[in-house]
């Protein structure tokens, strides 16, 4: 099980909860996880999101690895100029 | 942290050669997108709504039809709806059911010339139903407000307010309890503030020629930041297979994040596949200002409480963001980076993204981090001057660090706001005496950056010396920044390295140019890609020599024998390995395709002196210093010239530029005349100090630059402006009427 903090916008679909424990290996896996938990965020999850691991961004990358003390935490998609 | 940066010494990574594209601009040689010709070649041109907000109840192109000349008419009947992701790029590529802003396109023709093309655009009649507009963000959130779009409701919000809205989603960011901080402080500031939209001020309008022939298939150049995306976009507009249209990206007169997205594109297209010919397209600098993205414009809470010895215990913002008539304001992005730069223990940020009667958004350089900037900033400037407390240490106290819990999630890794801050204070310029009527302002700014997706391919020549192909558009001096990165791994000289930009046939996918992420992100494909090829020639060395390969190391552009049985053999150098490729193995390339990821927060501050004029309002920047964190200065003249033109842009926008619109929801200063950008004889030279703490995410310790430059200038100017008058500016930009009426207020 891996903690996963999730932006103010999405806990509307958590009951408020900033925190969440989701039983996941990679990023892919947290994504599926909190799907599945959570049908209504599948839509803003599905439409593309950012995560951290430990600090570190991450925009593309459904492999990456996660692992019980990991720091996850699902953003909004990070845009640029 | 990769081994490279602790241990390697650079040779030519850090040094400042020539750039490979300077001679061509300067003789002006080099292909821009509106240079580009084909022959038999039509005019395109696009008609636009008067009308900031109308139903169009018909379009009757008959007429122009019948023009002699007339090759060609589309609208938005050519680009049928489809379940792709692009219903609000072909809502703005084409208006359908209705004109959302003045300048909206309804309709396009090709013709034979641009006279026949315009007579054509005066004979299409548009019946309009004029409509209630709104274009100031604050009145478009009320609940009386004109309504865009009847089916949008807000994202992100509690399942009651499912309602008709303009605004289209809440985010929210932070931790702690702001309010129980509040309670705890000596010191509280709330302001709020008001942000202007400005354009990215591109000096190479929009062009593009499309050339779509009876097969299907057809090619489009033009000048854009991200020429995948245009190809995405334009085949999925037109129901092409993605293979079938090849993209060739311009070298580009100014993108700034304003070329990040499509407009002309798409229709050029469906013309020159409609007419059978090749269609030029080149958009006026009306057009420019009045259909392509300029900023999001904002209003904006910022509340901050400290204790007198200066640590901050509660902070709060409020953001409401118009990006225009679509979804994306970046009101999310906004509130992720308002207090960013802060170790804060009680936070809270939230963004509203609201859509306007105005242009769909584009990107800025960090957009949406300045608006935000500017009013965080400023506040932390106020407490700093009520607590008596210098504005540096003020920010150094409650900086945030390494292991810092950002206000926006994650756990800081290294990053180097302290260093820039205290950079910024030792720096003779915090020091040098003002006169009467001057003043001196401070402010720090914070970008994400990204890396995303990049394919690169290095092919070593006969001679020995190297074709590099990059799919990202340079519209920074990146082809000088890969080649030197390519020389510094394959040990050649940096004019051995010739970088150009390949078309979209010619490399896997990339994405766009933005994020601050081609020295970062096509660099670390290009050393990648450097080193498969180092292994191939090692391999090859190996063969020659008649030993195994792992005995074989690459040391200054030579394979060497290694180790205790590989034997006495003279080096090899690339030139030596290459010039007998084609009977070692064929053709020796490295490529890379990746994801780059671990691109790196970036953090900058700034310093300005200022004099203002109290009879006029207008403000004179005298000096201004910029320190920001580079990770890893490649080519450091490229590097300062990203801190020095983002600081000139936002120094613009500060004091000069935005959007004005009539009652009448048009805008009234589309041109360079009415809307003013600073000029050299504005400014003073910006200096510039390169800081480079290692980005552990990159071989070579590079972090993005381009967007984080622009982020503090509005702040940093009206620190400025306090401090010479007393006087706290609320409204960007601060142009002398602003400037006149806050100081006969006070």
């Amino acid at each position: 099980m891996v903690k996963v903090r999730i932006w103010g916008g999405l806990r509307v679909h958590t009951g408020g909860e900033a925190e969440v424990e989701v039983d996941a290996q990679d990023l892919r896996g947290v994504v599926a996880a909190l799907g599945a938990r959570y049908p209504e965020m599948k839509p803003a999850l599905e439409g593309g999101v950012s995560m951290s691991i430990d600090g570190r961004l991450y925009t593309n990358r459904w492999f990456e690895k996660v692992r019980p003390d990991s720091e996850v935490v699902v953003l909004p998609r990070i845009v640029g100029g | 942290m990769p081994k490279d940066i602790a241990t390697r010494t650079f040779k030519q990574v850090g040094t400042r050669p020539l750039r490979p594209d300077g001679i061509e601009k300067v003789t002006g040689r080099a292909r821009f997108g509106a240079d580009f010709s084909l022959p038999g070649m039509l005019v395109g041109k696009i008609l636009r709504s008067p009308h900031a907000h109308a139903r169009i109840l018909r379009i009757d192109t008959s007429a122009a039809a019948a023009l002699p000349g007339v090759k060609a008419i589309v609208t938005a009947k050519d680009f049928p709806e489809a379940d792709d992701g692009l219903h609000d790029i072909r809502m703005n590529v084409m208006a359908r059911e209705k004109a959302l802003y003045d300048g909206h396109a309804v309709a396009a023709v090709a013709a034979v010339s641009a006279a026949v093309a315009r007579e054509a655009l005066r004979l299409i009649r548009v019946d309009y139903e004029v409509l209630p507009h709104v274009t100031d963000v604050d009145e478009a959130m009320k609940p009386t407000a004109p309504i865009l779009h009847p089916h949008m409701v807000t994202a992100h919000e509690s399942p009651e307010a499912k309602r008709p809205t303009n605004v289209a989603g809440k985010y929210e960011f932070g931790h702690g309890d702001p309010e129980a901080g509040f309670r705890k402080a000596d010191h509280v500031v709330a302001r709020t503030f008001k942000v202007e939209a400005a354009h990215q001020g591109y000096i190479e309008p929009h062009a593009c020629v499309a050339n779509i022939t009876s097969d299907g298939q057809g090619d489009l150049w033009c000048c854009t930041q991200g020429h995948f995306m245009v190809r995405a976009i334009s085949a999925g507009l037109n129901g092409m297979d993605l293979s079938k249209l090849r993209v060739t990206a311009s070298e580009i007169g100014g993108g700034f994040g304003g070329k990040t997205t499509v407009y002309i594109e798409p229709v050029a297209v469906a013309l020159s596949r409609k007419a059978g010919k090749p269609v030029k397209i080149v958009m006026t600098r009306d057009e420019v200002f009045r259909a392509t993205g300029p900023t999001h414009s904002a209003s904006i809470d910022v509340k901050i409480g400290a204790t007198k010895d200066g640590r901050i215990t509660g902070a709060f913002a409020e953001l409401r963001y118009q990006g225009g008539a679509f979804p994306g304001s970046l009101a999310d992005m906004g509130a992720m980076a308002a207090f960013a730069c802060y170790d804060l223990e009680n936070v809270r940020s939230i963004g509203w993204d609201v859509v306007t009667n105005r242009p769909k958004l584009a990107a800025y350089r960090a957009p949406s981090a300045p608006a935000v900037c500017f009013a965080v900033e400023s506040v932390i400037d106020e407490l700093a001057r009520k607590m008596g407390m210098d504005p540096i240490d003020f920010r150094l106290k409650n900086a945030a660090r390494e292991g810092t819990l950002s206000s926006y999630g994650p756990t800081y890794q290294a990053i180097g706001l302290e260093a820039t801050l205290r950079a910024l204070k030792a720096h003779p310029h915090y020091k040098a005496p003002l006169k009467p009527g001057q003043g001196r302002g401070v402010a720090c700014g914070f970008w994400f950056n990204f890396g995303g997706q990049t394919c690169t391919s290095l092919n070593i020549g006969l001679d020995g010396t190297v074709a590099l192909s990059v799919g990202t558009p340079d519209i920074g001096g990146s082809r000088a920044s890969m080649c030197l990165m390519a020389a510094e791994e394959l040990g050649i000289p940096y004019d051995k390295v010739r970088c150009i930009v390949a078309d979209t046939a010619s490399l896997g996918y990339n994405d766009v140019t933005d994020g601050s992420r081609v020295t970062f992100s096509s660099g670390l494909a290009t050393i990648t890609a450097a080193r498969n090829a180092i292994k191939v020639m090692c391999a090859r060395a190996a063969a020659i020599w008649g030993i195994p390969e792992d005995a074989v190391e690459w040391v200054d552009g030579h394979a060497r024998p290694t180790g205790p049985n590989a034997g006495n053999f003279p080096p090899l150098s690339l030139a030596d390995i290459a010039a007998q490729s084609h009977q070692t193995g064929g053709p020796i390339a490295g490529h890379c395709e990746v994801t780059a990821e671990g691109a790196g927060v970036s953090f900058g501050a700034h310093l300005a002196d200022v004099e203002v004029d109290r009879e006029t309002g207008a403000v004179k920047v005298l000096r201004y210093t910029v320190a920001q964190d580079a990770g890893k200065a490649v080519h450091p003249a490229y590097v300062e010239g990203q801190y020095q033109g983002g600081a000139v842009q936002g120094i613009g926008w500060a004091l000069n530029e935005e959007y004005v619109y009539g009652k009448d929801g048009r805008l009234q200063n589309p041109g360079f005349l009415d809307y003013r950008i600073p000029v050299c004889s504005d400014l003073p030279m910006i200096d510039t100090l390169i800081l480079e703490i290692p980005n552990p995410g990159h071989p070579y310790g590079v972090r993005g630059v381009g967007e984080t430059p622009i982020v503090p200038p509005m702040a940093t100017i009206a620190n400025a402006i306090a401090s010479a008058t007393g006087v706290r500016m609320t409204h960007v930009p601060m142009s002398p009427p602003r400037v006149l009426k806050a100081l006969s207020e006070a």
